[in-house]
This record gives structure tokens, C-alpha cells and sequence, in this order.
């Protein structure tokens, strides 16, 4: 695991946003990538961005804004209108020593690239024996509930998860959003960024001169009795509101963000799991061969004497991403979340 | 060969005006086995005929001593030597599949020793002739079809990619090696580097090429796009992939292409040799169509009886790319018999050692199959690593 060192003069050249040394502030969650981008490309000059719209425009999500006009076009790379040919020239760039950071504009469009995704970035380091390294990061933002059209609100990590050869992380808050894409950039291996969108907005304090927590690993980010709630991504933010509103019941929930996909990392998990007896798994993807269904395969697996219930999951449902007026019933939400708990708690 | 040429290097570029492709042959034509009998069209580049004569183009020229001729002639025959064997080991079990060469060797030695140490080269999995020019001996092609490797040789150390097997894929990653070498500033003058690409006429159908193609040019890489048109993509034809003739294609993408008559070792190296100089010195890309013929099957499991006429290789056989610059040494006294018996000896040193060494190949062990998943180990991996170590450590003693 390469945890970046830490800079700590990373950001002050990075314009009037950015936080002075060692001050925190207060930063939305897509500012909170910017800045962690720009830290990795103020660190390392062969860190370059390549995606559409990325340029001028700083993304249609704004997380690359600026770093076009202070780094160049040789290191912000507005493209052409291929996702096969981000990857695939991503890969090239690897192999000439670059470390490049892919933006997929929304989760729907990945699909082109995936097949250079999972044939040539995620081989290639086995293929060849680990001489050919592919520190190539593909940031994605992913999930639902801001309204959009189809192909704009997936959830299309499992596929990823389930290729060896790539590691896969999300982020869920401010603080994660600017270590782990620092982190990302700097790991050889190839890692697939999800971004909740519909989080970019949220908010957190932010220390630049905290020291950070390893990428792969992941947190108990509310600490509980009674049952233990996990999720990733945007459903971290569901899971610990839906934490709080049990506490009014007299339920002490657990909240563990997975972070890291794959690898996951579930000694946390289990040793929750071993204390509360009660395990809800929460997700925006479908249910159906999952990261959902590995995490409860897992946890049956090592925690089979602990388990006062079986796991239970609240996930998008088996179909299609709905029409976006659909999607409130779609997504997991507090409600359906605290009903599982009950159902667990009353098994 | 009234057609427009390619100006020299360093003029504007113009392309061939995209004319219309003569009709695809009819079936009764094919039947005839008149597909065979094309040209290659005007366009084609030919420096030595399959008579074995040399003969003037006006824009490509190439300065070549007997030495020279006698050096792709051992490349030729040598690289052909390796590929027969490889496939007789097939036969005999030794490896799983192979991937001949056999009729394609003038369009990857002439490429090849085109090539400059700085240059790097992205191939298929048919390039043996490529990676023999690369440095990269025969034995080291064997693993990946004997099943102990995914390739053996070292691309950093060789300049020679990795055989790329999902068609199409690695045109992308040339792009991007290409866009990395003009980053870099090593593009500009004539030591500058450039990378070339390798592919089929099949593979032009895959969005991976068009890709490729549209990124080289909006970002002017230096890359050559080389593509061995050896007239079938497994049972496919050449019409299944394409309307216009396939060095056409470049000027839609707004670079210069060229046909070159790719069993003509000479033309092959002409035909390269300028288009990498127009790549390093930054006026890349460029597409050159090696118009050739797949002598062999498509692989050792493909069978072209169903879908091909013997008659249709007999008249290419014609047009042998070894053959003719035997015929042309002979005839002009550049090579005597000492020499072609010195080549045979050597091919047969060759083939001896390429058994040997096949047949002694060790099998990797199961600790195999999980090294290298990633540069940073992954517990869950390395769980299932030791896991199944131990499985096999708990038959210790017995047969397992």
C-alpha cells in the first residue's frame, strides 16, 4: 500500500480555494477532489488528467476546474469522444511512465471502455510478470438521485470488483474524496475511482496537514451496539442518518464504510459483526452478485457463530435504473434501511 | 503506378484520392480464384517484383548493398524456419496453438529493420518477424502458445510490446505511447523516436483502430498504424471488413497512407523507413497497408479448406516474399551458394534449438497463478495463495 508521503505545502500554489498550510477549511466534496488533484500534480509532473470536457470547461462536474489553465494541455488533456480511447491511451501513457487519471464523464458511459479496462489495464502487470506497471486511476462518478437521464445514476462497480487485477475504491465524504484520489495516483496498480455525485456538494472540514488513513482499508465511521450497518460511496450518508434516527429508538447502530472494494477489507467488519450479532448491508447497485453478496458471503464465512440473523441487504432493486421520478423509490433511503434493522433486531 | 504518389518527406502531404474499390469479387469469381490474382491496385508500392527484378519508384527508393539483401534473406529464412517449426510442435503436441507467419515474413522483416533502438512497436500475435527484429529470440514466442507464459521477453528492455490477442486493442495503447513520446519531447528530428503499431485487415473493423486513429491524429502522434492486409480474418474476406481499399482509410483521419506491396521485402523497408522518419521528425500519423497473404491457416486450429481455394495460395505462392530476393541475389551475383548453404545450416541449428528448447520447458507451479495480480499485494490474494499452497503442502509425501 503506497500512502503518498504528505506534502505539505501540497495545494498552496493551487490558487485562492485552496487551504494555506496546515489550515483546515470547510470544502464540499468535488472541491475536495480538485484539490487532491491538483496536490498529486503539484507532487509529481507525470501525473496528467485526460477526459472530455475536462479542459476548459473543468468537467461537467467542475472537479478538474482550473487545473487546465495552471498545468497546460500537455497535462490536461481535453479528448476526443471515446471512452475506449481514455483507457487505452491511459495504458500507453502507463507504459511511457506517465501516471494517468482518466475522468469517465458519468457512470453509464464506462461501458466503451471496459474492455480496455479488464483485457489490458488489469492484465498487464500479470502478463508480464510485474514488468509492466499501470498506475492508471479512472475516476467514475456514480449513482442516483439527481434527476438525470438514463446511463447518468448507475452503480456499475461490482463489475469492476470482480476483475482481478484492478482495485476499486469509493468515497463518501470530503476528507476520504482528497486523500484517496492522492492515494489512488499513487499506487501502481490500476484503481477504479468511484465518486458519489450526488454527494459532490456535501461539505466537511478539512485538514491538508492530517495524516491519512491507508486507501484500502476500511472505517467505522459510527460506533455502535446493537446492529452494524455497512455501505460505501453515497449510502454512507444514508446509513448514518438512518444511524441517528435509530438512536431516538434506543438502537445503537454501527456504521462501517467499506472505502476499498476490492481489496475489501473486512476485519472491521467482522469484528462488528461479532459484537452486534446484526448485519445490514446498504448499496445503491443491485442486489443480485454484488458487493453486497461478497460482503454477506464473507461474513457468514468468518462469522457464522455470531450471526443472531441472517444478513440482510437494502440495495437498488434487480432492474434497470429507473426513470429518475422512480428513483426515489429506487434508492435506498432511511426508511427502508431502519426497516431491515428491524426485521434483523426481531429475527 | 499512375496514381498520386506520397511526396517525399518533409513536403506537404497529400493522400490518394479515394477512388472506388474495384467491386468485391462475385462468388463465382472467388470460386475462380480471382482474388489471387489482384494486384494490390495502382497504388502499390513495389521495389522488387516476384521475378525478382528491381524496379524504379519514384518516390521510394532505398539504398540496399548485397550485404544488406543477404540480411533480410537470413531473416527471412530463418523467422520462416521458426514459424514451420512451430507448428509442426503444435502437431506434435508440444504446444497448444500456434499463429503462422508463413507468407508475411517481407512485411515484418522490411518493417522491422526499419526500426531504430528508440522506436517502439506494438504487435499482434502474428509479429515473430517483428520480434525477431526486435532482439527478441524465437524461443522466447514459445510460452505463450505452450501455456507456461503470457510472454516472455521484457518490452521495456526490447522495444516490443507485448502480444496483444483482443484484436484491435493495442492501436489504442500505441496512441497513447506515441502521444507519451511527443510529452516527452523526443520528437522533432530525425534522432527523435516513434512508435509503430501492428494489425489486420480484420482489426480495422474494431472501434479500437478508428480510435486510435482519430487520437494519433488530433494529437499528432508519432505513430505508424501498420497493417498487414493478408487478405483473410480467419474465414473472413477482405470485402466483410471494407469498401475502399484499407490505405484509403487514412485520409479521413487526415494523415498520409500508403500500399505497399508487402511480400517485397525492399518495399516494406522504404515504405517504413519514411514513415517512421515522418513520425520522429513530428509529422506522424501515418497508415501503410502491407498488401500481403496469409499463406498458412489462421492459426493450427483454423481449417481454410472451408472457406478458401487451393488455387487462390498457388498464385501467391508465385509471389513468395524470400523467393524473389533469392532469384534477385542469384541474377545479380550477390550471394553464391556458399551462402544460401550457410543460411540452410543455420536455419537448421535454429530449429534444433527452438525443439530443444520447447520441449524442455519447465511447467510453472500453482504459486503461479497468483504472482503478479498486482504491484501491491492484495490480502485477499494472498489468502487464497497460501491457501491453496497449504491444500497441496497437506499431500506432502503423496502424488499431488
Amino acid at each position: 500500500m503506497a500512502a503518498p508521503t504528505v506534502n505539505r505545502t501540497a495545494g498552496a500554489a493551487a490558487g485562492a480555494a485552496s487551504p494555506a498550510v496546515g489550515q483546515a477549511q470547510t470544502v464540499p466534496l468535488g472541491k475536495a477532489l480538485n484539490m487532491g488533484l491538483r496536490a498529486a500534480m503539484e507532487r509529481d509532473p507525470k501525473v496528467i488528467v485526460l477526459g472530455e470536457d475536462i479542459g476548459k470547461l473543468g468537467g461537467v462536474f467542475r472537479i478538474t476546474d482550473g487545473l487546465q489553465k495552471d498545468f497546460g494541455e500537455q497535462r490536461v488533456l481535453d479528448t476526443p469522444l471515446a471512452e475506449s480511447g481514455i483507457v487505452g491511451t491511459a495504458v500507453g501513457l502507463a507504459l511511457r511512465g506517465f501516471r494517468p487519471v482518466c475522468e469517465i464523464q458519468f457512470d453509464g458511459f464506462v461501458f466503451p471502455a471496459f474492455d480496455q479496462i479488464v483485457s489490458q489495464l488489469a492484465k498487464l502487470h500479470y502478463r508480464s510478470q510485474g514488468v509492466l506497471k499501470m498506475p492508471v486511476v479512472v475516476r467514475v462518478p456514480f449513482g442516483g438521485g439527481i434527476g438525470a437521464v438514463e446511463h447518468h445514476s448507475e452503480s456499475p462497480e461490482s463489475y469492476f470488483a470482480h476483475c482481478a487485477g484492478l482495485k476499486v475504491v469509493a468515497c463518501s465524504n470530503p476528507v476520504d474524496a482528497y486523500w484517496m484520489i492522492q492515494q489512488a495516483i499513487a499506487c501502481d496498480d490500476p484503481v477504479m475511482f468511484f465518486e458519489p455525485k450526488r454527494r459532490y456538494w456535501e461539505k466537511a472540514e478539512l485538514d491538508p496537514a492530517a495524516t491519512p488513513q491507508p486507501l484500502f482499508a476500511s472505517r467505522v465511521v459510527r460506533p455502535g451496539s446493537t446492529a452494524t450497518l455497512v455501505a460505501y460511496g453515497p449510502m454512507v450518508r444514508t446509513a448514518l442518518d438512518a444511524a441517528a434516527a435509530a438512536e431516538d429508538d434506543g438502537h445503537s447502530l454501527e456504521v462501517i464504510d467499506l472505502r476499498s472494494l476490492s481489496p475489501l477489507d473486512l476485519d472491521p467488519v467482522f469484528d462488528s459483526v461479532r459484537r452486534t450479532g446484526h448485519l445490514v448491508l446498504v448499496a445503491e447497485a443491485p442486489a443480485e452478485a454484488s458487493i453486497t453478496s461478497e460482503v454477506a458471503a464473507r461474513v457468514q464465512q468468518e462469522c457464522f457463530y455470531s450471526l443472531e440473523a441472517p444478513v440482510l441487504r437494502v440495495t437498488g432493486f434487480d432492474t434497470p435504473y429507473p426513470p429518475s421520478k422512480c428513483e426515489e423509490e429506487y434508492l435506498p433511503d432511511l426508511d427502508r434501511v431502519l426497516d431491515a434493522v428491524d426485521r434483523s433486531l426481531a429475527y | 503506378m499512375s496514381s498520386p504518389q506520397q511526396p517525399p518527406h518533409g513536403e506537404a502531404l497529400a493522400v490518394g484520392a479515394p477512388t472506388a474499390t474495384s467491386a468485391a469479387p462475385t462468388a463465382q469469381q472467388v470460386i475462380a480464384g480471382l482474388r489471387a490474382t489482384t494486384e494490390g491496385g495502382d497504388d502499390l508500392v513495389q521495389l522488387l517484383t516476384p521475378e525478382g527484378e528491381r524496379v524504379q519508384h519514384p518516390q521510394f527508393e532505398v539504398d540496399v548493398t548485397a550485404e544488406d539483401l543477404q540480411g533480410f534473406y537470413r531473416d527471412m529464412v530463418l523467422i520462416r524456419r521458426a514459424d514451420r517449426e512451430a507448428n509442426a510442435l503444435q502437431r506434435q503436441g508440444q504446444l497448444g496453438i500456434w499463429v503462422p507467419l508463413l507468407g508475411q515474413e517481407a512485411a515484418q522483416i522490411g518493417a522491422g529493420r526499419a526500426l531504430k533502438p528508440q522506436d517502439m512497436a506494438f504487435p499482434s500475435y502474428r509479429e515473430h518477424g517483428i520480434a525477431w527484429c526486435r532482439g527478441v529470440d524465437p524461443t522466447a514466442l514459445l510460452g505463450i502458445f505452450r501455456g507456461t507464459d503470457q510472454g516472455s521477453w521484457n518490452p521495456k528492455e526490447t522495444g516490443f510490446h507485448l502480444y496483444t490477442i483482443v484484436i484491435g486493442n493495442q492501436c489504442l495503447n500505441a496512441a497513447g505511447y506515441a502521444m507519451g513520446q511527443r510529452f516527452d519531447g523526443k520528437v522533432g528530428d530525425a534522432d527523435g523516436e516513434a512508435t509503430i503499431v501492428f494489425f489486420g485487415d480484420g482489426a480495422t473493423s474494431q472501434g479500437d483502430v478508428h480510435e486510435g486513429m482519430v487520437w494519433a491524429a488530433v494529437y499528432d502522434a508519432p505513430l505508424v498504424f501498420y497493417c498487414q492486409n493478408n487478405q483473410w480474418a480467419i474465414s473472413e474476406p477482405l470485402e466483410r471488413q471494407t469498401r475502399v481499399p484499407l490505405y484509403q482509410r487514412a485520409r479521413g483521419y487526415g494523415f498520409p497512407g500508403i500500399r505497399v506491396d508487402g511480400n517485397d521485402v525492399l518495399a516494406c523497408l522504404a515504405v517504413t523507413r519514411w514513415a517512421l522518419e515522418e513520425c520522429r521528425t513530428g509529422n506522424g500519423p501515418v497508415l501503410v497497408e502491407a498488401y500481403t497473404y496469409r499463406m498458412d491457416a489462421h492459426t493450427t486450429s483454423d481449417d481454410p479448406t472451408r472457406y478458401r481455394l487451393m488455387d487462390e495460395l498457388e498464385a501467391w505462392k508465385l509471389k513468395d516474399p524470400i523467393e524473389r530476393v533469392r532469384v534477385h541475389m542469384v541474377r545479380e551475383g550477390m550471394a553464391g551458394q556458399d551462402f544460401f548453404d550457410g543460411v540452410q545450416a543455420e536455419a537448421d541449428e535454429l530449429a534444433e534449438r527452438f525443439r530443444d528448447f520447447c520441449v524442455n520447458m519447465p511447467n510453472p507451479g500453482p504459486e503461479r497463478i497468483f504472482a503478479n495480480v498486482y504491484a501491491e499485494e492484495s490480502p485477499p490474494v494472498a489468502a487464497q495463495r497460501d491457501g491453496y499452497l497449504a491444500y497441496h503442502e497437506s499431500f506432502a509425501g503423496g502424488e499431488h
